[in-house]
């Protein structure tokens, strides 16, 4: 059984009877058994997997109205809650939580037959681009081991890249999304700020970021957008999308759409092969009837320091709840007073989140937020209004996912500052809250190079059809795990 | 000169939710954390949801308090570690980056005095704790939820207060303005609290909290301005401090904790969008608004001739008002007026006593009715409002179970005159020559009577077997 089919192609072969749904997670999970030990992109297993699909065979057999999915193996990253599963954001801080309730993207793709097969790694919190800062280990790079796969949605994105599932949801505050989707190969989508509700989202930085599907496919994409975007009335920060069917029309083409070429995201630091890579890009788009032109935006270099910023000030206070009194991890009480408990049990959390809360304890404090905090907000809204004047003339933007291509392992972890500056290009959709997609593009060496398109806000459905457009001109080699 | 600010926290006890999910703002009646779920336990993902009515009747205080009220309003986090708290923020309201609580400036009027409002924010309660363990060695915390989450509006004035009594008069009269608008019930335990500051010429300002009711704030107030002036004038420097209300000593105690050095970090909560509260909105508030306190007054006095004195007390207490409003008709009002203003209030004057009494409005209608067509004497109504009190029985069953209808049967009551006339040679002798002396015969036929002899009948009845 061929496990590289999209989440298209697998609804179809099920619904035609040509597989079945059990066999198929069979498979999947024999493929998780013999390639993680290498990967590590799982940090739990759903062994409950296989007896799910059987439910679902039996529906499809007896001819009972069946979900939208069928069975199909979906991986979610651990900052997601599950019922009754463990949600550990790859945190010693929460090795023993388990969560008592369903994330509403959960309890959508639920209704709609879909199967989680397991959990998986992430940067602990969801801070990092490598996976690994997660507590429980790194993962790695299916298309180079020695490599990191990106992050902090790393799981996902090897599980996709690695045939361990078909599709994969991941959360995006600065590129999480994105940037593993480009470093393995995979579409990864970053919508539109309140198109997917982030109820039962372990929030890193609220005021930023979204969930965001990994798959095969862009119409995959498309499809998991229609499963769980919309409006919830457990998240007020959602909005109503009318319930717009984002794969109808997918294959409408760009011609004569505009695309602005972001110079600040091309510029010093650049890998040579991303470079080309993203010529090469911008030409097939103009064969394809589009017309492209460069535009410059001067808050971009701002925007790490600037994203930096609020996200710490954010996460200072988002996780300033795991104080392990009510949840968390094996640590009793007893022979404490509040505060000398607190500042011992929050000695779990790893380097980077560490990191992150120290700055975002000082940033927004009296006597510096001027200087800090508050100057962020200010670059946060100029960029916006660049932005969105630069979308009064373009319908898209474009440039590559990240400007240099997956390194190894081990290589940038201590040096955090350059680390940083790998999100130069991603983090401007999250801070002006506009639809973002990775578009796997070309391979170097084995390494692969992801295209970023940027759209408007809620003109994800344009977005996508921009990006089909592109992926329609791409022939990528297999996966060699 | 004393000046005394307040900042009042008031839970919107009438609400049916908390201010974020769907857990019942009413938690008193719930076992402990039985009240709770992922949202007010801030369980890691859970998200707050806006509790829009919460809003609303935050809006209304703010309007019936004269403040001026935003067009759109904004929700803040306010950052520390407490165990009470279990996000380790409380999500606020603030102004210091413009006007985004639901009230901005207002005053209420204390007599003649005006007390200004410096603001009126919408803001989450904290959980409970419970402390466990006799000695500090073997003190136990112990955290109840079932509170986290209430909504809850802080009313914060200027330092406007000259004595702790104006301190009193204000949250009395705040209380029932509360009370009055629906939306909350100041008389539940813990619904209504106060924390002052205080200082003295000029001085440092000093915080107290932890003061358990209005009585303790007047006496915490007392305290502070004493100790305040024993210091000044022994020259003793007076230090900007948050102190707290010991209860069972009764002083003020400096709190050790630095307090007044925390930074909150305060900034904007991305998870609930600002709420739009334009004009059309408000003005649909507005209409939405229960009669005020001092419009009922004047309507009582004006409209039903009720006496201003009267009118106060009646209007004051929504409890009566309500049922002042609901027995009343363009007849027995006054009746009904007195009848709450001399009878009721001493028998229902606490929260338990009005839970425990059974007694509605029709019962205080057919009262007055019947005291006003004479069915029973003044006397004999209030025995029957005691039994209506207990048992809720209606008053017609009260009056023939208790034989308390007048006895205004001409037979029955010759007889009863005839007595006395017979009793009293000496008095009917001098009421020949001194008709007030009628009153002490009439007196003594009520005794016979219990009080039941309709008193108009009587004199009537006696004059005429006297022949005056």
């Amino acid at each position: 059984m061929n496990l590289n089919i999209s989440a298209l192609d697998y609804i179809q072969e099920v619904k035609t009877g040509n597989i079945s749904a059990e066999d198929f997670i069979a498979k999947t999970i024999e493929r998780i058994q013999s390639v993680d030990d290498k990967l590590h992109a799982f940090l739990s297993v759903n062994d409950d997997a296989i007896n799910q699909a059987r439910v679902i065979d039996k529906k499809i057999k007896s001819g009972e109205k069946v979900g939208d999915c069928f069975g199909m193996p979906i991986s979610v990253k651990d900052n997601m809650c599950i019922k009754d599963s463990k949600t550990t954001c790859a945190s010693k801080m929460l090795e023993n939580f388990i969560a008592p309730y369903d994330a509403t993207v959960i309890s959508k793709l639920k209704q709609q037959d879909a199967i989680f097969v397991g959990k998986v790694n992430m940067d602990e919190f969801a801070m990092g681009l490598t996976t690994e800062f997660s507590a429980y280990g790194p993962s790695k790079n299916p298309w180079n081991m020695e490599c990191v796969p990106g992050g902090s949605s790393g799981g996902s994105a090897v599980s996709v890249s690695a045939l361990e599932c078909v599709a994969s949801l991941g959360s995006d505050t600065g590129g999480s999304v994105r940037n593993p989707a480009s470093f393995c190969s995979t579409v990864g989508y970053k919508p539109t700020y309140g198109l997917i509700s982030r109820y039962g989202l372990i929030s890193y930085a609220n005021s930023i970021e979204q969930i965001g599907p990994l798959t095969r496919t862009v119409k995959d994409t498309a499809f998991m957008l229609n499963l769980i975007s919309g409006i919830d009335p457990n998240d007020n920060t959602t909005m109503d999308n009318k319930n717009e069917d984002y794969l109808s029309g997918i294959e409408s083409g760009i011609e004569g759409k505009k695309i602005g070429i972001v110079k600040e995201m091309m510029g010093e630091g650049i890998d040579p092969a991303v470079l080309t890579a993203t010529k090469d890009a911008i030409a097939k788009l103009e064969g394809l009837g589009a017309v492209c032109e460069e535009i410059s935006f001067d808050m971009v270099k701002y925007s790490v320091a600037a994203y930096y910023t609020i996200t710490a000030t954010e996460a200072g206070s988002n996780l300033a709840r795991y104080d392990n009194i009510r949840y968390g991890y094996d640590f009793p009480l007893e022979g404490y007073e509040f505060n000398s408990y607190i500042s011992k049990a929050r000695r779990n959390f790893g380097p980077e989140v560490t990191r992150r809360m120290i700055i975002g304890g000082f940033v927004p404090s009296a006597g510096h937020a001027g200087k800090y905090f508050l100057k962020a907000l200010k670059v946060k809204s100029k960029l916006t209004k660049e932005v969105n004047d630069a979308f009064k003339k373009f319908d898209f933007l474009i440039s590559p996912t990240v400007p240099i291509l997956p390194f190894k392992l081990g290589e940038k972890i201590d040096d955090p500052v350059s680390l940083f500056l790998v999100d130069i290009n991603t983090v401007t959709a999250n801070l002006t809250g506009k639809p973002a997609i990775s578009i796997p593009f070309a391979n170097s060496n084995g390494l692969p190079i992801g295209i970023q398109l940027m759209a408007d806000s809620m003109n994800d459905k344009s977005l996508l059809q921009a990006a089909y457009a592109l992926e329609q001109t791409v022939s990528l080699p297999e996966v060699p795990i | 000169m004393t000046m005394i600010g307040l900042e009042i926290h008031c839970q919107l006890t009438n609400l049916n939710s908390k201010l974020f999910c769907s857990c019942k703002a009413n938690y008193r009646e719930f076992e402990i954390n039985e009240n709770i779920c992922p949202v007010c336990m801030g369980l890691p993902g859970s998200l707050p949801k806006l509790n829009q009515e919460a809003v609303k009747k935050a809006t209304i205080i703010a309007m019936a308090l004269n403040c001026t009220t935003p067009e759109k309003i904004a929700f803040f986090r306010k950052n520390y570690f407490y165990p009470d708290s279990p996000k380790n923020f409380q999500i606020t309201q603030l102004n210091i980056y413009g006007d985004t609580s639901v009230g901005g400036t207002g005053s209420v009027m204390v007599g003649d005095k005006k007390i200004r409002i410096t603001r009126i924010q919408l803001e989450e309660d904290p959980g409970r704790l419970i402390y466990e363990g006799s000695s500090s060695k073997n003190q136990i915390t112990l955290v109840d939820y079932n509170r986290a989450g209430t909504p809850l509006v802080e009313i914060v004035t200027e330092p406007d207060f000259e004595t702790p009594k104006e301190v009193r008069d204000f949250l009395n009269i705040l209380s029932d303005i509360l009370a009055n608008l629906g939306v909350a019930d100041p008389s539940l335990e813990g619904a209504m609290r106060a924390d002052a500051n205080v200082s003295i010429e000029g001085g440092k300002k000093v915080e107290i909290k932890n003061i358990g009711s209005f009585h303790d704030l007047e006496k915490a107030a007392h305290f502070e301005i004493t100790r305040q002036k024993s210091h000044h004038s022994r020259d003793i420097e007076i230090i900007q401090e948050t102190r707290h209300w010991d209860d069972k000593r009764k002083i003020t105690i400096s709190s050790r904790s630095k307090e007044e050095e925390l930074d909150y970090r305060y900034f904007l909560e991305g998870d609930i969008p600002w709420v739009k509260i334009d004009p059309e909105i408000q003005k649909k508030l507005q209409t939405e608004m229960p009669e005020s306190i001092s419009s009922k007054k004047q309507r009582y006095v004006s409209k039903y001739n009720i006496p201003a004195q009267v009118s106060d007390v009646l209007s004051s207490d929504k409890y009566y008002s309500d049922l002042f409003e609901e027995a009343h008709t363009e007849s027995n009002a006054k009746e009904v007026a007195n009848i709450i203003t001399t009878e009721l209030m001493g028998l229902v004057d606490t929260r338990e006593k009005r839970k425990a009494s059974k007694f509605t409005s029709t019962h205080l209608r057919d009262l007055a009715d019947a005291i006003q067509s004479g069915k029973v004497s003044r006397n004999s109504s209030k025995n029957a409002l005691h039994e209506i009190l207990k048992s809720g029985k209606d008053l017609s069953t009260v009056i023939s179970e208790l034989d308390l209808g007048n006895v205004s049967d001409e037979s029955e009551l010759s007889g009863f005159i005839t007595q006395v006339i017979s009793e009293e040679p000496q008095a009917v002798e001098q009421a020949k020559s001194n008709p007030q002396t009628i009153n002490y015969l009439v007196g003594k036929v009520m005794q016979k009577t219990k009080g039941k002899a309709d008193p108009v009948m009587t004199r009537d009845m006696l004059k005429k077997q006297i022949g005056v």
